[in-house]
Formats: structure tokens, sequence, C-alpha cells
């Protein structure tokens, strides 16, 4: 090894201080909106809070879990979520599993599905016949229109691909059908794979606040994205439900800031799952041989 | 020739019937997936005739009046749909150019960090923004960009007046840029990091014994390494030059900031949806998915021919 010289020692000295801190900026924003979150009401608003909070008070919490707006959404939002993921699931492994075999006709459905990337009908059409399915104001319109994705289908038929092809041709002449093949071979093989992709499908879904906005009425079916989408981007101060009493007490901003965080929460609870396979999943689906 | 149809090529080459005998679970395994892009994303296409109509909801897809490219004309001829057409194109070609460069920097860079504890860290933390929603990224960009925010208590200590950042049109393009930026290029460098631990480390060996020093090593073999990578991730992104980002624009933007943020996705949000015009919004649309089905197609032949990059 040759030892390093003072130009290489001053190189490595700086690019981490840089690396750091470019790492820290990225975390920052999140730390000082839960500061925001748990700081006093004249605190808050005169803006002094940096990145610890200043009169310290979990009160925004106490109001935003007592908001029966706020924990309705979040249950449409884990209800939309888990059951969305599940078919979703269900329907990019089945074919997932099915394209990663050779058959006729592979190449041009392959080519039907790929197509739905390249183009689309776009917002006015989706829209036309997602009203005329009677989607409009109905939940499944959380669930259904999502539910095939064709990134997430190549992905996890690039995981089965690489399975090899001598346990399944083994069971086929045991004389296993493709269906048993799919279910004892292919899912317990692709577990790790299998759940990063459910991983990426959950985030999207509990991301995803279009939907709501786009087809329903009432901001009472809206799941927590949407609801966030309102108070905090469109400014509606109904769905606070900032008694007088309680404005006394907090501003709008420690509730918006407490509300936010919440939203992420969920997202910074799977993400050190997420992170540990996401690495090898995106990889796989951006380079192959 | 019939002759020759022996051998493998014969059982590659079943007769249909056969080959349904055979593999009848396998076109069962993919009638859900078929079914769902038939429903929501071929049939939507068909809805698209409606931009060559001067769509009437009361008289349906089939009773309304045929209108051949006049939709299509009038892109060009109102002042705020050109708009948004040249805010698309240089919020997006902003977005893909610095989105291109800073995770191969970057990469570069915590390639040569080498204390691994460290360098996983770093990783969590820049990979983290991707996975925030835009809803939840826009809720702190108000924050912190706010009339009492963090960036004006800063800036409060220099003795400069308090900005209302998100309400300047002239900073609008530079702050969803820098955001996009942001939340995208620790995500972005994942596959760079990985083209790099790809790079045969013995050619490192053989630089070091030639006396090639570690920057010399970064331009000779490194990049040249990621290269590949390089143009399959350039090339791809061509078919984004009409992409702004929806929702992290209609999350920011105000009608203060339509003259330079509002860009093709969020005009046809506010044509068709909110003030009705739905065949010029359809129309606008598909002005937009067709130029980037023609951006992607030639992207992807690209990608194939310098480097070997097929979507499947």
């Amino acid at each position: 090894m040759r030892r390093s010289s003072l130009s290489r020692k001053i190189f490595v000295f700086c690019n981490t201080v840089f690396l750091v801190t470019v790492a820290l900026l990225c975390l920052l924003p999140l730390i000082n909106l839960l500061a925001i979150s748990f700081s006093g009401k004249s605190a808050a608003n005169s803006g002094i809070v940096t990145f610890w909070p200043v009169d310290f008070t979990p009160l925004a919490y106490i109001k935003t879990f007592g908001n029966n707006n706020f924990v309705r959404s979040m249950g449409i939002a884990l209800l939309r979520t888990s059951l969305g993921t599940l078919l979703s699931m269900f329907v990019i492994t089945t074919a997932g599993y099915a394209l990663s075999k050779e058959f006729r006709g592979r190449t041009v459905l392959m080519w039907f599905f790929v197509f739905t990337m390249l183009f689309s009908g776009g917002l006015i059409p989706s829209y036309m016949v997602n009203t005329s399915l009677g989607l409009k104001n109905n939940f499944l319109v959380y669930i259904l229109p999502g539910a095939f994705g064709c990134y997430n289908l190549i992905l996890i038929m690039n995981f089965f691909k690489s399975i090899p092809k001598a346990l399944e041709e083994a069971a086929l002449i045991d004389g296993a059908s493709f269906f048993t093949v799919l279910r004892k071979i292919y899912l317990p093989l692709s577990k790790a794979g299998l759940a990063t992709v459910a991983l990426f499908i959950m985030v999207g879904n509990w991301n995803e606040w279009f939907t709501g906005i786009l087809y329903m009425s009432d901001t009472k079916n809206y799941p927590l994205a949407s609801f966030l989408q309102v108070i905090v981007v469109q400014g509606n101060k109904q769905d606070l439900a900032l008694d007088p009493a309680s404005a006394t007490a907090m501003s709008e901003r420690t509730i918006k800031a407490a509300q936010v965080f919440i939203g992420a929460l969920p997202i910074l609870l799977v993400y050190p799952f997420l992170q540990k396979y996401f690495v090898k999943g995106i990889v796989m689906g951006a380079v192959k041989e | 020739m019939k002759k020759g149809r022996t051998g493998p090529n014969r059982i590659a080459r079943k007769s249909w019937k056969q080959e349904i005998r055979h593999s009848w679970p396998l076109y069962l395994l993919i009638a859900p997936a078929f079914v769902f892009a038939v429903i929501f994303c071929y049939a939507p296409m068909g809805g698209l005739i409606m931009a060559f109509q001067n769509y009437k909801p009361w008289l349906g897809i089939t009773g309304s009046e045929f209108v051949g490219l006049n939709n299509f004309k009038q892109i060009f001829e109102f002042q705020e749909s050109y708009q948004a057409i040249i805010n698309t194109v240089i919020i997006a070609v902003s977005k893909i150019i610095l989105g291109l460069i800073v995770p191969i920097i970057m990469a570069l860079l915590l390639n040569e960090v080498k204390n691994v504890g460290l360098k996983k860290g770093i990783q969590t933390l820049v990979y983290l923004p991707h996975f925030l929603s835009w809803v939840t990224v826009a809720g702190m960009l108000r924050d912190i960009l706010g009339m009492d925010g963090i960036v004006n208590s800063l800036l409060k200590n220099f003795g400069v007046e308090p900005i209302f950042f998100l309400g300047e049109a002239g900073m609008f393009r530079q702050i969803v840029v820098i955001s996009d930026l942001w939340k995208g290029f620790g995500f972005g460098m994942i596959v760079y990091l990985a083209a790099i631990s790809n790079i045969d480390q013995s050619l490192y060996e053989a630089a070091e014994m030639d006396g090639a020093n570690r920057l010399q090593q970064t331009l000779h073999i490194t990049i040249p390494g990621i290269m590949p990578m390089i143009i399959v991730m350039a090339t791809l992104s061509l078919g984004n030059v009409l992409n702004a980002g929806f929702d992290q624009i209609y999350n920011l933007y105000s009608p203060l900031t339509y003259s330079t943020g509002d860009i093709i996705d969020t005009y046809v949000y506010r044509q068709s949806l909110v003030n009705g015009q739905y065949s010029f919004g359809t129309a606008v649309g598909l002005f937009k998915s067709g130029i980037g089905l023609i951006l992607t197609v030639i992207s992807y032949r690209i990608a194939y021919k310098v480097a070997g990059y097929r979507i499947f």
C-alpha cells in the first residue's frame, strides 16, 4: 500500500466534511419540522425554532389525535395501503412468474405490458373511464386503477428469472403443476425480492394523494395524504379542527408540522427494512445483461 | 426445409393446441394483469379520441362533434398553454441535467470514503428523501421557506427583509429544481455506486503499481468503468423532457407563480377538470404523451445500440 500524501489527507478530510454536511442537509428539514411540532405557540410563530423544540409541549399531537377527521383519514390510508398492496402483489406476482417462462405469445404479451409504461391515455380519459366504472366516490378507486404496474412486474419477473431452472424442471417432471411450482418453489425462494417490491408499493400507496382529491367529493373519504394536501397546501383551516380554546394555546404552524410529521412517520418506520433490500432491487431492475 | 425442423426446433415450435395444453396455467396466471391493463391502461387510450372532438359531457364520446386538429392548433395559440410548454421544458431539462451530473459526482466522492460505517451512514441519510411524498416535502418547504421559516430567520441575521420565496415567480423554477435534486440525488446515486463496485479491482492494483494516484485512477479507471451506465441513464432520461413533475409543482405553485411554474400537467388539470374544457385538456395531454412516447422509443433504441440496454 502506498502511504497517503499530505494532499490526499487534505482531500479525504474535506471530502468527509462535505459528504457529512450533505447527508445532514437531507435530514435537517425533518428535524426542523419535528422541533416545530413540539414547540410552544409563541416560539413557533416567531420563527426561533431550529432543530430543538422551544417551550416543549406535545399539545399539537394530542390535538391531532383528538381530531376525528385526521384519525379517520389515517384509517382509510392504512386500509387502502394494505388492500392495495395485497392486490398489486397478487396481480404482478402471478403475471411475473408466468412471464419469466418461455411460451408462445410471450413476446407479444410482454410488449403489450411494456407499452403501458411508454404511453398512457392521460388524466381526463382515465378519469372518464374510472367514473363510468362507478369508481367516483367509491373506496375501490384507491385500489383498482393502480393495482397493475409494469415496472414492478418487470422487477418481479427478473427476480424469478434468476432462480435456477433445474428446480422447476425437476418439480414439473415429478408431476407438480405450474401453480404448485410458483407457491412451493418460487415464492419461498424470492421472499426478499418480493418484500422489497411490496414495500415499494406500500410506500407508493401511502404517499398517493391525488386520487382522493380527484374522485372524492367529501373530504371525509380522503386518505391521510390527501387530507394533508388539503390542510398543508390548500390551507384549509376547517379540517384542522382548531377550536378557539386550543387556538390560544397552540399555533396552526405546530399542528401542521405535527400532522406532516405523522404522515411521514410510517415511511420512516419501514425505511430501515426498505433500505436493506432496495439497492439490490433497483440495480436488478435497472441493469440487466 | 421441412425435414430440418426436428430436434430442438420442434420442441420450441409447438402448435397452438399443444402449447395451450401445456401452458394454459401460464396464460391463466397472466389473466389478472391482462384484465387490469386493458381496463385501466388501454381503455383510457380509447378516450383520447376526445382530443379530436368538441366533447360535451351530455353528448358523450359517440355524440360529440369532430373538429379535427383544432384543439391542437389552439395549444400554440393560447399564451397560457404555450407558456406551460416552455416552463415544462425548462424545468424538466434542468432537472435532467442536474439529476444526471450530481449523482455521478456524489457517487465518485462517496467512493473515496473508506470507512464502511461512515459510508453506510451517509447513504442511509441521502436515500431517505426519495421515499417521502411530495405532500410531505411541500409541507416542509412551505414552512422552511415561509415568512417565519428558518431560511428567513437566518437571513434576518444578515439584515435581509423576509422574502415570500414561494410567491416569487423569479425564484420558483430554482426552488423546484433544487428541491427535486434534494429529494432524488441520493437515490440516483445507487446505480453508479453499484457500477463502481462492479469494476475489476485488479485494474486499480495495476494502476497503483504504475504509480497512478487516486485522481488518475478515478479519471482513467472509475469513470470509464461507469461510462456505459452514464450513457444508459442519460439516454433514458431523454423520455422525461416533458415530465416536469406534477406532484411537486401542484403542491408548491400558486397563481403568483403560474407565469414561470405552470407546467403541461398542471395546466391540463386546471383546464379540464376545473374549467371543464375536456377536449382541449385531452389534446394537450396527448401532445405531451405523444412526444414522450417518441422520445422514449428513441432513447431506448440509443441505449440498446450504445450500451446493450434492454427493458426486458
